[in-house]
């Protein structure tokens, strides 16, 4: 067990450095020069070298990924081209944002998901199978930032009921949220959740379904026990699966949230990561990307260790 | 997540078989079982009809997609004239939509085909010989499905600057990883197959036995795959369109009129989401395509 978990986070450090690799090389994928976005139109040949030597773009490349990377793991993301602050201090509140939206959002969804799929999946009835299937396919299929559109002319545009944009009073002071905050996570959270409960309500159907069909399932009606303790039995062998795809969607929560974010003004990760790429500011987006992969590749890192410590079956070479 | 890219579900096994009966056939029986299931006929039909229209737009299309009119901005649908009322410039919205099949629908299947060819070869080739090559492919590969789709396709796209190449570049890249870890697993089951040990027994180069017998048996799996793919794509490239980093205006595509029609989701609600319609209606019929796809692949069904 332990020599597994030793093994997993061994594993994750080379991908975690990959993912630095692949967001350092982001300015230098990008048209143009690094520095045009701070330099005057005529800049002389003189002021061009003096800047890139202050940003250090004079020097060969790996050197210049290794002070990046030191400079990261310290914690200091760079300087935000646009607002001229640390980036760090942009994508920390931002990251609080999109917390509070997508755990609001992941909690709508395991709870529609979860319940749909097991109902789905112990109902003999056809509709009810028939039913959950449709709502799953369309979970999985609806353009999310469309059906964050659609709501907001429903709530918003039609019934008035319910603010299209924006976050509520509070902010990120989430000490003092109150109703008025309650009413501009709905939407969004709503929106965000539909994806998931779609895939969970299929993947825990399927599991239930594919149980079901066990021998053992056989031998303990035999045995003559009553529903609730098959079910449960049912439940904890369809568990360590399931489990896994809730990670995996929470974890691409996190990156769906940029187009949602982006319909309803949530001043979190996706709407940062937009003003980021609309003024070209490159240590900005690489700051926001960076932070949310790691986030990716810990998540899945603790899905697979808890699957692990609750299934030993999964417990690859 | 709506571009959850799950490598989970490769339900269908390689098929240790001689790759080609001579009755009925393999892919024949796939065609035929699509064909026998209502649900996929009609996503069939649907997808044919929306496919059809937008090759067909020119002729189709009741007015000019780019013609506008200050005089009549933001008609409401069931105008006369405009069946679907008109968008913020006064363009025609039901020649926009048939139009905006095109691109859209064209840059939500390009990405697919470009990642599974590439994709494909890649896995195919890791699988194949294994070991070192399989680490050197198959860890950077890890490294890009190390981040969530959409975050990479926005970022990659954002970083190139907008433009339909580049963002069938960056949605290139969000699919090559999930399809080449597929087909680096199929690949690896056929490879400890007997009938390909016998063939490199009988001395037969490796691209000799990649080409005729390990192709013939992943492509299908590969491919089943692949198809559930189109539908995020073309939502997530859509949905690039959508933040401004994909067609130009004023091309017209789904994606990009959600965005110019959004700011007046007040005035003209109907309008305002009509596109998205389209996006769904595409992305549904394609999901239900590769279910009904996937069942008829599987052997056991």
């Amino acid at each position: 067990m332990h020599l597994y978990i030793l093994r997993r986070l061994l594993y994750t450090l080379p991908i975690i450095i990959g993912v630095t690799i692949v967001c350092f090389s982001f300015i230098h994928l990008a048209p143009g020069d690094p520095i045009s976005a701070v330099l005057p139109e005529n800049a002389s040949a003189d002021l061009v070298a003096e800047i890139k030597a202050a940003y250090g773009l004079d020097q060969p490349l790996p050197v210049q990924y290794l002070k990046w990377l030191y400079h990261v793991a310290s914690g200091d993301f760079g300087t935000s081209i646009m607002t001229r602050r640390p980036v760090v201090s942009e994508v920390l509140p931002a990251v609080a944002n999109t917390a509070l939206l997508a755990i609001t959002a992941i909690t709508l969804s395991f709870t529609f998901g979860i319940t749909l799929g097991l109902a789905a999946g112990f109902s003999d009835r056809r509709v009810t199978d028939r039913s959950v299937t449709a709502f799953a396919v369309v979970g999985i299929s609806v353009p999310h930032y469309w059906l964050g559109m659609v709501l907001v002319v429903i709530f918003a545009v039609l019934l008035r009921g319910l603010p299209a944009t924006g976050m509520g009073p509070a902010g990120t002071h989430f000490w003092e949220f109150g109703f008025e905050d309650l009413r501009h996570l709905v939407l969004p959270a709503l929106t965000l959740a539909m994806i998931p409960s779609g895939v969970l309500a299929r993947s825990v159907r399927a599991m239930v379904a594919e149980v079901r069909r066990q021998e053992f399932v056989q031998t303990l009606k035999g045995k003559g026990l009553r529903r609730p303790r098959i079910f449960l039995h049912i439940v904890k062998n369809a568990a360590p699966p399931i489990l896994a795809i809730m990670g995996l969607q929470f974890a691409q929560l996190l990156g769906g949230s940029i187009l949602v974010e982006t319909v309803f003004a949530w001043p979190g990760t996706g709407f940062l990561l937009n003003a980021a790429i609309a003024t070209r500011d490159l240590p900005l987006l690489q700051g926001t990307v960076i932070v949310l992969a790691t986030f990716f590749v810990l998540t899945n890192l603790a899905v697979d260790i808890l699957q692990t410590a609750i299934d030993p079956r999964v417990r690859r070479t | 997540m709506s571009a959850t890219v799950e490598t989970g579900n490769v339900a269908s096994t390689p098929r240790a078989a001689p790759k080609r009966r001579k009755t009925g056939g393999f892919w024949r029986r796939v065609a035929r079982h699509v064909m026998r299931d209502k649900l996929a006929l009609v996503c069939t039909v649907v997808l044919a009809l929306i496919a059809l229209s937008a090759i067909f737009a020119p002729w189709v299309a009741p007015a000019d997609p780019y013609k506008t009119s200050m005089i009549r901005r933001l008609l409401p649908p069931l105008s006369p004239n405009y069946i679907l009322g008109t968008d913020e410039l006064g363009r025609d919205m039901l020649s926009r939509l048939l139009y905006g099949g095109r691109v859209s629908l064209a840059m939500g299947i390009s990405p697919v085909i470009l990642a599974t060819l590439i994709g494909g070869a890649l896995g195919v080739t890791a699988g194949y010989f294994g070991r070192h090559v399989n680490m050197a492919i198959m860890r950077v590969v890890d490294v890009f499905y190390a981040f969530p789709s959409v975050l990479l396709a926005v970022a990659m796209a954002g970083v190139l600057g907008a433009g339909i190449f580049n963002s069938l570049i960056s949605l290139t890249l969000v699919f090559i990883p999930p399809i080449a870890r597929v087909a680096e697993a199929v690949t690896t089951q056929v490879r400890n197959q007997d009938y390909v040990e016998a063939a490199r027994a009988t001395g037969a180069s490796a691209p000799r036995i990649i080409v005729q017998h390990v192709l013939a048996n992943v492509t299908g799996p590969i491919l089943t795959y692949a198809s559930s793919l189109v539908s995020i794509a073309i939502i997530i490239s859509s949905g690039l369109s959508f933040l401004g980093l994909g067609a130009a205006p004023p091309i017209a595509d789904w994606g990009l009129m959600l965005n110019t029609l959004r700011q007046a989701i007040y005035v003209a609600p109907i309008n305002a989401v009509l596109p998205g319609a389209m996006i769904f209606a595409a992305s549904v019929s394609f999901n239900l395509l590769s279910d009904s796809l996937r069942t008829a692949m599987d052997v056991r069904a």
